[in-house]
């Protein structure tokens, strides 16, 4: 997994509430077997139309979005299937921060995998750095992961919550599956001790 | 003393230290096309095996057709995708319910019927209905393709505990007002986020009162109000159920399982960290009229009017939402006219949904308006439905008759609306563009939905002239 440190970048803001992850990725881009390249079909429904132009208006295309790596959203960022399409899409198209009041458990879960920083704020803040990307086109927002901090050249500063094991593994691009693996013996023994106190529950 | 979540929680650590999810040991995994191609992709760049193929199995049901599957699929790239499981099972030894088996269906739906799915288990799938399985008093989840991967590799996961959720459904539910109503007036009540951050335990004579069936499609949208998992504790009806599936316990081994299985219910006074109570005689049949699950009514209402709503923010979601549904504020339930009417999906696509959608259809045939289709759930549904004359009234009142698949439920395969077609579903999401880019959702009960099929608009199913022939 790509580590993740500390990020400034450009801000674009969405803010709708209930983005949901047939809208981040629709399921007719699912069907591909590889895990990069869905960059190009994030939004796709809201970017372009059913003839494939471009929607102008639509803010990712505007020229001011252009190069933003950091997303501002609404709440429960993120609701729906457990597509994990979702946080890679947002990633592949450029996209290190997501910042949001409120997101969807398996979307938070999903992006902490990818690389990808869900990043919950309160809702005032949110309106605040939304308002600010509006304003001011190449508004760029730094997130420092390490310090647990969100900040911008106008002297907004603010702390937010994360896991301090997700924070661990994220800061240093660690593989959940060899991690787990180190307790690989408490897993057998797991394994072992069922079969023998609960023989009826094997699947013959 | 504990709740059925804890206590199926603790039955599975397999470690845990402060500060750190907890490795929870997974009983049964599920698989299908969709979700799993790149975690055996990354099996193999790793050089990992699956850890137990023996609670690992697959089917293919989100991208399939749901007919002429005797033919080269139509699309290349879900054809690949199918061939991609199937050599991935091949190699990696797990078994897969493949087209041409009778077991093949959704993955929520042919887990419980073969008897894979059991109380005090936990389940986890690369799809996030997989609470489903929950109605068994099994602690089931959706997980993404990262998880998915880390459960193929160590038959664990990482995770942190939820709080816990009672929802307690007590009285009777009036006549025409079915598991769907339930679920839905949850999840109208507390929100889409509202169980954020918890798992669910339904709970209360209502939910007792319901068939497995019945059972399954409330905790299948545990998902739409925010919660990973929803469980009811393990019954009778659970057991009568469970007993001679395939998969199922047998002998000696069945009688040491239920033993054990009733031991699982929610101790008298376990402590929820929140409890909502649901009158269900209250109740009465839903019909969602935006693009988010909690934006519904009962038939006798009126869409709302955004116009009164004090909070900006759910106005202008509202307002989106009507302008994408294209409704009128005020507007009468019964008066939006339908262009399709799908039944199927993991939330009702089983014998009895099937069994009670047939009720309403015989003696009638569908509004000349109307496209409609049924999808049952599995194969082995599909069959049964066919001996018990139920196909033949879907057929002779005008439906398709499909084969099992998820289908127009999100509309992989060619099972899709187009823009502007108005659907009334019996599936669990309504979201923009769900069913079809600019196609529009409303999701009801299968008796709801057959009924707009013959009407050609939504009506009160509680008025509705059975006709027995
Ligand atoms: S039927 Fe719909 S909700 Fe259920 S598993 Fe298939 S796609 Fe998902």
């Amino acid at each position: 997994m790509e580590k993740f440190v500390r990020h400034t970048g450009k801000a674009v803001a969405m803010d709708l509430a209930n983005i949901d992850t047939d809208q981040i990725i629709p399921k007719q881009f699912l069907k591909r077997i590889e895990r990069s390249g869905y960059g190009e079909f994030l939004f796709y429904d809201w970017r372009f139309t059913p003839s494939g132009e471009l929607i102008e208006d639509f803010v990712l295309n505007r020229p001011e979005a252009e190069g933003a790596s950091v997303l501002i959203a609404g709440d429960n960022f993120g609701c729906g299937s457990s597509r994990e399409h979702a946080p890679w899409s947002l990633h592949d198209y450029g996209f290190r921060v997501v910042i949001a009041p409120s997101f969807a458990d398996i979307f938070y879960n999903n992006s902490l995998k990818t690389g990808l920083l869900p990043v919950r704020l309160s809702a005032e803040d949110v309106s605040t750095l939304a308002g600010r990307s509006k304003d001011k086109p190449e508004y760029a927002i730094t997130v420092d992961l390490e310090a647990k901090s969100v900040s911008d050249s106008l002297g907004y500063l603010k702390t937010f919550e994360i896991d301090d094991f997700r924070k661990y593994c994220l800061m240093n691009g660690l593989d959940d599956i060899g991690l787990t693996l180190q307790h690989e013996s408490s897993i057998s023994e797991y394994e072992e001790s069922s079969r023998q106190t609960q023989p009826f529950l094997a699947f013959s | 003393m504990k709740t059925l979540y804890d206590k199926i929680w603790d039955a599975h650590i397999v470690h845990s230290e402060s500060g750190k999810p907890s490795l929870l040991y997974v009983g049964l995994h599920l698989v299908h096309e969709v979700t799993s191609p790149q975690a055996f992709e990354g099996l193999r760049l790793n050089g990992r095996k699956v850890r137990r193929p023996d609670r690992t199995y697959a089917t293919v049901d989100h991208a399939i057709p749901t007919k002429n599957r005797n033919l080269p699929f139509a699309d290349p790239i879900a054809a690949k995708q199918v061939d991609t499981l199937r050599q991935n099972c091949k190699d990696f030894g797990v078994q897969l319910f493949d087209l041409d088996r009778i077991e093949q269906g959704i993955v929520h739906v042919f887990g419980p019927e073969q008897g894979l799915t059991r109380p005090g288990m936990t389940i986890v799938c690369g799809d996030s209905h997989t609470a489903t399985h929950g109605a068994f008093g099994s602690l089931a989840f959706g997980i993404g393709t990262s998880e998915v991967e880390h459960v193929l590799a160590t038959q664990t996961l990482q995770q942190a505990k939820a709080k816990n959720l009672l929802i307690n459904v007590d009285g009777d539910l009036p006549f025409g007002v079915t598991a769907k109503d339930v679920i839905l007036a949850i999840i109208n009540r507390i929100g889409t986020a509202g169980g954020t951050g918890y798992v669910i335990e339904y709970a209360g004579s209502a939910i007792r009162s319901l068939s497995m069936e019945g059972r399954m499609t409330v905790c299948n949208m545990s998902i739409e109000a925010g919660a990973r998992a929803g469980l009811i504790a393990p019954d009778e009806s659970t057991y009568e159920y469970l007993n001679g599936r395939a998969f199922s316990p047998k002998e000696d081994d069945w009688d040491n399982a239920i033993e054990y299985w009733k031991t699982l219910p929610t101790d008298d006074g376990a402590m929820f960290d929140r409890t909502v109570e649901v009158d269900a005689a209250e109740l009465a049949p839903f019909v969602t009229w935006g693009t988010s699950p909690e934006m519904s009514v009962t038939i006798g209402e009126r869409v709302p009017d955004p116009a009164v709503i004090a909070d900006e923010n759910k106005r202008k979601s509202y307002e989106r939402a009507l302008e994408y549904m294209d409704l009128e504020p005020d507007q009468n339930i019964e008066s939006i006219p339908l262009d399709r009417v799908f039944i199927g999906s993991c939330t009702n696509s089983r014998i009895e949904d099937l069994r009670e959608a047939a009720k309403v259809v015989r003696g009638y045939k569908i509004n000349s308006s109307v496209n409609a289709m049924v999808v049952p759930g599995s194969m082995q549904i599909k069959r049964q439905a066919e001996a018990e004359g139920l196909a033949a009234i879907f057929e002779g009142a005008g439906f398709e008759w499909r084969d099992a698949g998820c289908s127009m439920c999100l509309a992989m395969n060619d099972d899709v609306l187009a823009g502007g077609e108005r659907c009334a579903s019996t599936s669990n999401r309504n979201f923009e563009g769900r069913q079809g880019r600019g196609g529009r959702t409303h999701l009801v009960s299968p008796s709801m939905a057959a009924a707009a099929a013959i009407a050609g608009h939504f009506v009160d199913i509680r008025d509705w002239r059975f006709k027995e022939i």
